[in-house]
């Protein structure tokens, strides 16, 4: 009895008791939240325009930054480095649809997804080889003071992660659902062979969509970079994409913001006020458990196209 | 055969006469020698065959004749290791996908190629693609040219929609359709790439009778009212000696007759293939 009241009542009494700190916790978690949101759209965006699970999405994330904090203790300035940086993702984009995916093509997709681990194994190395496997501090000039609000304590960095975030997620959603590129996006996600007969390069789309998606893991390296240093552990911050993934669905540009935010959300607040009861640690598992709940009601996710089964 | 059978014979028949002053033109498509093995599987042996502007060619045969890989070879899916093209006239080595779109070929497939999640407008403004001139930059903004183009071919489309009579399923995701509608908004995005040659592969295949007439009036009007040429396979007989003016028998890869559906009706060798289909 003493247990139950402790999980189920005690935390929200504290809630309730400091509501300042709560807002804090919940604020904190958020802009985390849209950190994780960018890693996943990487993820959503591949998935939506090729069918193809990209396992690669965290070895692009680290292999975009190597290369951008590579370009910067080169001495280059930073719109040289972003400019060069840009120019090695879409490099890697035209390099993967011209190796990888074109001798792919109407392959099942586990295939396909094969094929994206063996893409994880070369960026990872091929990286590492050319930069090191060394820890690097990167700064891009973002100010890590904490803004005062009132009462409130906002870490700037999260803000501006935030800010950087929700532009890209809206003009990614609005293109894939508005306009006639987006519209081919999703006819070859849907059906490699009826968007060929229609008339849809599929090896222009492929080469377009790795790009974006190799930009968006570029601002994804450089954020996650500079707040945990670029090293080989920002490939496995993807493995955080996958519950936020499964919480807003593989097939949606806003899912995955959404689908971030609670798990971004969730996690602190459950690790600041639940942790002690159980001894902490509860970040670290919090938003597996959530997606497999999410598994078992919805399994399309929050936002996901309904997975539609004619018998 | 059903009286309902015998009735739906009799309707094509009448569209068919009413047919005859159809223009038919010069040779639109004209395949050449064309071979292609699957290791070794001999899909197709040294097959030629011409299509003339404006008729409705059927390609028969027993199942594995290997009509639907002849389809394959005509939009570009298969590459065969031998054989050329004639295209109005212009001899094209080979053939690829997206240059069979760009030239007017439209096609529909045997087990349905749909974009399963996406509205049946969605699907068959994918048809629209190759029409649309718009920089990505001004579809990105949403912009001068990118806005016109995207109302224009949506009216466009509405008419295709009309025309085919699918006004009530416009905002339905296609993958929760029946069958036979299914198949037509299939048939609807290939119209609306205003397609000079239209491959059907089997479009009345599973439908019952009611749907079997409506896709057959359908084609006939296509054919018809737009002048489009139309390559098909078919299984029934009864719709492919109505609708047709002319027909590709293969058997084993080989083309074993070709000419009006009263001759290759009456030719030993076809019987013989068929054995009992076309006495029945």
């Amino acid at each position: 009895m003493e247990t139950l009241e402790h999980i189920l009542l005690q935390p929200f009494r504290s809630i309730a008791e400091t509501p300042m700190f709560f807002l804090e916790v919940l604020i904190g978690g958020l802009m985390s939240g849209v950190m994780y949101a960018l890693v996943a759209l990487g993820f959503v965006l591949i998935f939506k325009a090729s069918g193809v699970f990209n396992f690669a999405q965290g070895a692009m994330v680290l292999f975009a930054a190597l290369f951008f904090v590579g370009f910067l203790e080169l001495g280059w300035p930073v719109w040289l480095a972003v400019a060069g940086s840009v120019v090695v993702m879409v490099a890697l984009a035209f390099a993967i649809e011209r190796v990888v995916l074109r001798p792919l093509v109407n392959q099942p997709p586990i295939i396909l997804f094969m094929a994206t681990i063996g893409i994880t194994f070369f960026l990872d190395g091929f990286g590492q080889t050319i930069w090191g496997s060394d820890v690097r501090r990167l700064d891009v000039g973002i100010p890590t003071t904490p803004l005062i609000v009132g009462d409130l304590y906002i870490n700037q960095f999260d803000l501006f992660a935030a800010v950087i975030c929700g532009l890209l997620v809206t003009v990614l959603a609005l293109f894939f659902q508005f306009t006639p590129t987006g519209r081919a996006l999703r006819a070859v996600a849907d059906d490699h062979q009826a968007a060929m007969s229609v008339g849809i390069p599929l090896n222009v789309i492929w080469t377009i969509v790795w790009s974006v998606a190799g930009l968006v893991g570029l601002v994804a390296g450089v954020m996650w970079g500079s707040k945990l240093g670029v090293q080989f552990n920002l490939s496995l911050i993807a493995l955080k994409a996958l519950p936020v993934l499964i919480l807003g669905g593989f097939t949606s540009v806003p899912g995955a913001i959404v689908g971030g935010l609670l798990v971004g959300a969730g996690e602190k607040v459950a690790e600041v006020f639940w942790g002690p009861l159980v001894g902490g640690a509860v970040e670290d598992w919090f938003a597996y458990v959530l997606a497999l709940l999410f598994l078992l009601v919805r399994p399309q996710g929050l936002f996901g196209e309904r997975i539609i089964e004619r018998v | 055969m059903t009286t309902a059978a015998t009735d739906l014979r009799l309707d094509s028949r009448q569209a068919a006469t009413g047919r005859r002053q159809r223009r038919i033109g010069g040779v639109l498509l004209a395949v050449e020698n064309v071979s292609l093995r699957f290791g070794g599987v001999q899909a197709l042996s040294g097959v030629s065959f011409d299509v003339r502007q404006g008729e409705i060619r059927a390609i028969i045969g027993p199942n594995g004749a290997g009509k639907s890989s002849m389809l394959n070879v005509i939009n570009g899916f298969y590459q065969p290791q031998e054989g050329s093209f004639v295209w109005k006239g212009e001899r094209l080595a080979r053939m690829r996908p997206h240059l069979a779109a760009t030239l007017g070929i439209a096609r529909t497939f045997q087990n349905i190629a749909l974009f399963k999640g996406m509205t049946t407008l969605d699907n068959i403004m994918t048809g629209r693609i190759l029409k649309m001139r718009a920089s990505f930059l001004e579809q990105a903004l949403w912009w001068g040219r990118a806005r016109r183009e995207e109302l224009a071919h949506r009216a466009f489309v509405e008419r295709i929609i009309d025309f085919l009579e699918i006004q009530h399923i416009r905002h339905t995701p296609v993958g929760k359709l029946p069958y036979g509608l299914q198949k037509r908004v299939e048939l609807a995005r290939a119209l609306a790439m205003e397609p000079e040659l239209l491959l059907l592969d089997e479009p009345m295949a599973g439908m019952n009778l009611e749907e079997k007439e409506d896709m057959c009036r359908f084609i006939l009007d296509v054919n018809e009212e737009f002048g489009t040429t139309v390559v098909l396979i078919e299984h029934d007989m009864g719709v492919v000696m109505d609708i047709s003016d002319r027909v590709v028998v293969l058997d084993y890869g080989k083309l074993l007759a070709d000419g009006t559906p009263d001759e290759v009706r009456n030719d030993p060798r076809v019987i013989e293939a068929y054995l009992g289909l076309v006495h029945d």
